[in-house]
C-alpha cells in the first residue's frame, strides 16, 4: 500500500506534500507506486490527486463534515483518493494505491517475518470481491486496510490520520510567523506526519 | 546583531547541532524523519526541546488574558493603525486588516476545540455546540457559530442579538449586536473623530471567519448608542453576490 498526501490550500496552492507506503503488517514506510513508467511515479500521483479537487468541491457544499471520506477513484492507477476539509477550506487529500494483486508486493527488503502476512494480504487483495475478508480477526482487520481501500476499516484509519494531521496544522495555523497560502516547511511537522501514516495506515 | 543574551545561547545550541549533524549523514528522506530523535541540520528548536507542535493546543482553552494587558495592547495597535492614515475609514481599514488574520486562525481552533472537547466532557457548559460541529454550509449556521461559539471564545459571552435586514433591497444584509464590546470599553474617541468604531477590528475577525468558511463578506462595524447602551455597537455582515446565489442553490438543494 503506498500513499501520497497533500494539502491545499483554498486557492489550490500545494501547501506540503508527502509521499509514504505502509507501516502495517511488515510494510517498511516506503511508497512504491505503480505506474507503466518509473518517471511517472513522481509527477502522476500529483497528476491523480488534483484531478480530484473537482469531486472535492462537489461533495463540499453536500455534507458539513470535515472528513469527506473518499470521494474519488483513478482506475487505471487503482488509485482511491480520500479527503478532509478543514473549515477555514483547506484541503487535505490522501491517495491510496493498494498493492498490486497478481505479483508478490515487491518487498523483498522488509523485514522476513513480515513479508508472509504481506503476501497473505495481497492475496485477499486481488480477491477484493470477497465482502468479509476483513471481518475475521484482529490480525485481518489490521491488515485489510491495505487490502481493501473503501471498507469501513479503512475509512475510519483515514479520518484519524486525517485528524491527526489537522491537529498538527491547527499548530502550525496558530503560529504568529504563519500566514494564509504559505507552505509548511517545518521538518517537525512532517515528522509528525510521518508519525500520524505510520501508525494510523 | 542585537540578540538578547538568551537568544544568543539558543543560537549557539542550535549550532551545536548542526555542526554535530551534518558531518555524520545526509538527511534523511522524509519518509524516515524521526521529529523527536534527531534534529535537522538548520532547525532551530527552543532549549527545552518543545516546538509548537508539542503543545497542546487546549492548555490555554480556558485560560484568560488580563484586562489590561489587552487594553493596553489593543490601544497601542489602534496606534499603530493611525500612523499615516488619511482619514477615519482607512483607520478602520487597516484595523479591519489586523482583525482578518485572527478570524481565520480562530476559525480553525474553534472547530479543533469542539472536536476534542465533545469526547470529554469537560466543556458541556457550552450548550448549542454539544454536537460534533459541522462546517457551515448556509448563511444561518455561519452566523450563528459567530453569534454563539465564536463570541464566547473571544469575549466569554455570546453577542446580543442577530438580526436579519428586513429591507427588501438588501437581503444579502446581516446584522450582529454588541451591547457592550470590550474592545471599545477603554477607547475614548475624539469628538471630531465621532464616526470611528475601533470595533472595526472585530469586524475584521468576523470577516475572516465568513471568508474561512467560503462566505465572501464585507463586515463592517457602527456606533448605535442606545439609552441603556452608550457603547452599543452593530456589525453589518454583506454577502457577496456568489453566497446569495449559492444558498439559493442549496435552499433548493435541500441543504441545511
Amino acid at each position: 500500500m503506498s500513499y501520497y498526501f497533500t494539502i491545499l490550500s483554498p486557492t489550490d496552492v500545494p501547501l506540503f506534500n508527502i509521499a509514504f507506503g505502509t507501516s502495517k503488517s511488515g510494510g517498511d514506510g516506503i511508497a512504491r507506486f505503480r505506474f507503466p513508467e518509473a518517471a511517472q511515479n513522481t509527477y502522476m500521483t500529483q497528476f491523480i490527486i488534483h484531478s480530484s479537487l473537482d469531486m472535492l468541491e462537489e461533495a463540499q457544499w453536500m455534507g458539513g463534515n470535515m472528513y469527506l471520506k473518499h470521494i474519488d477513484t483513478y482506475p487505471p492507477a487503482s488509485s482511491y483518493i480520500s479527503a478532509f476539509l478543514t473549515p477555514s477550506g483547506t484541503r487535505f487529500l490522501l491517495l491510496h494505491q493498494p498493492p498490486q494483486p497478481n505479483l508478490p508486493p515487491s518487498s523483498s527488503s522488509g523485514p522476513g517475518g513480515g513479508s508472509m502476512s504481506l503476501s497473505v494480504t495481497s492475496g485477499m487483495g486481488s480477491s477484493g470481491l470477497f465482502g468479509g475478508s476483513g471481518s475475521s480477526s484482529g490480525r485481518a482487520s489490521s491488515s485489510s486496510i491495505a487490502a481493501n481501500p473503501t471498507s469501513p476499516q479503512t475509512e475510519e484509519a483515514v479520518r484519524q490520520f486525517m485528524t491527526e494531521v489537522y491537529e498538527n496544522y491547527v499548530k502550525t495555523v496558530m503560529s504568529p510567523f504563519y500566514r494564509r497560502g504559505m507552505e509548511v516547511k517545518s521538518p517537525v511537522f512532517r515528522g509528525k506526519v510521518s508519525a500520524a501514516g505510520r501508525k494510523w495506515l | 546583531m542585537s540578540h538578547p543574551p538568551r537568544h544568543s545561547s539558543m543560537l549557539s545550541i542550535s549550532n551545536n547541532v548542526q555542526t554535530a549533524a551534518t558531518p555524520s549523514e545526509k538527511p534523511l528522506p522524509p519518509t524516515q524523519l524521526q521529529a523527536t530523535s534527531q534534529t535537522p541540520p538548520g532547525l532551530r528548536v527552543p532549549s527545552n526541546r518543545k516546538t509548537i507542535y508539542d503543545r497542546h493546543l487546549n492548555r490555554t482553552r480556558n485560560g484568560e488574558l488580563s484586562r489590561a494587558s489587552f487594553a493596553f495592547l489593543f490601544g497601542e495597535m489602534v496606534t499603530y493603525a493611525q500612523r499615516r492614515v488619511t482619514g477615519i475609514q482607512d483607520l478602520e481599514r487597516r484595523l479591519n486588516e489586523q482583525g482578518y488574520p485572527l478570524g481565520l486562525r480562530l476559525l480553525d481552533l474553534l472547530f479543533y476545540r469542539t472536536t476534542s472537547s465533545t469526547s470529554s466532557s469537560a466543556l458541556s457548559s457550552s450548550s448549542t455546540s454539544a454536537s460534533p460541529p459541522n462546517r457551515p454550509l448556509r448563511i444561518l449556521p455561519l452566523l450563528h457559530l459567530i453569534h454563539g461559539p465564536l463570541w464566547r471564545q473571544l469575549f466569554n459571552r455570546s453577542a446580543d442579538a442577530l438580526e436579519h435586514s428586513i429591507s427588501p433591497d438588501t437581503p444579502n444584509e446581516y446584522m450582529i449586536t454588541d451591547n457592550d464590546p470590550l474592545v471599545n470599553t477603554y477607547i475614548s474617541v475624539p469628538k471630531e473623530m465621532n464616526q470611528l468604531s475601533c470595533a472595526a477590528f472585530v469586524a475584521g475577525i468576523i470577516e475572516g471567519v465568513c471568508d474561512g468558511c467560503g462566505f465572501e463578506a464585507k463586515v463592517s462595524a457602527h456606533n448605535q448608542p442606545s439609552e441603556l447602551w452608550p457603547s452599543r455597537t452593530i456589525f453589518l455582515l454583506r454577502f457577496g453576490d456568489s453566497v446569495m446565489e449559492r444558498e439559493k442553490v442549496l435552499e433548493r438543494a435541500g441543504v441545511k
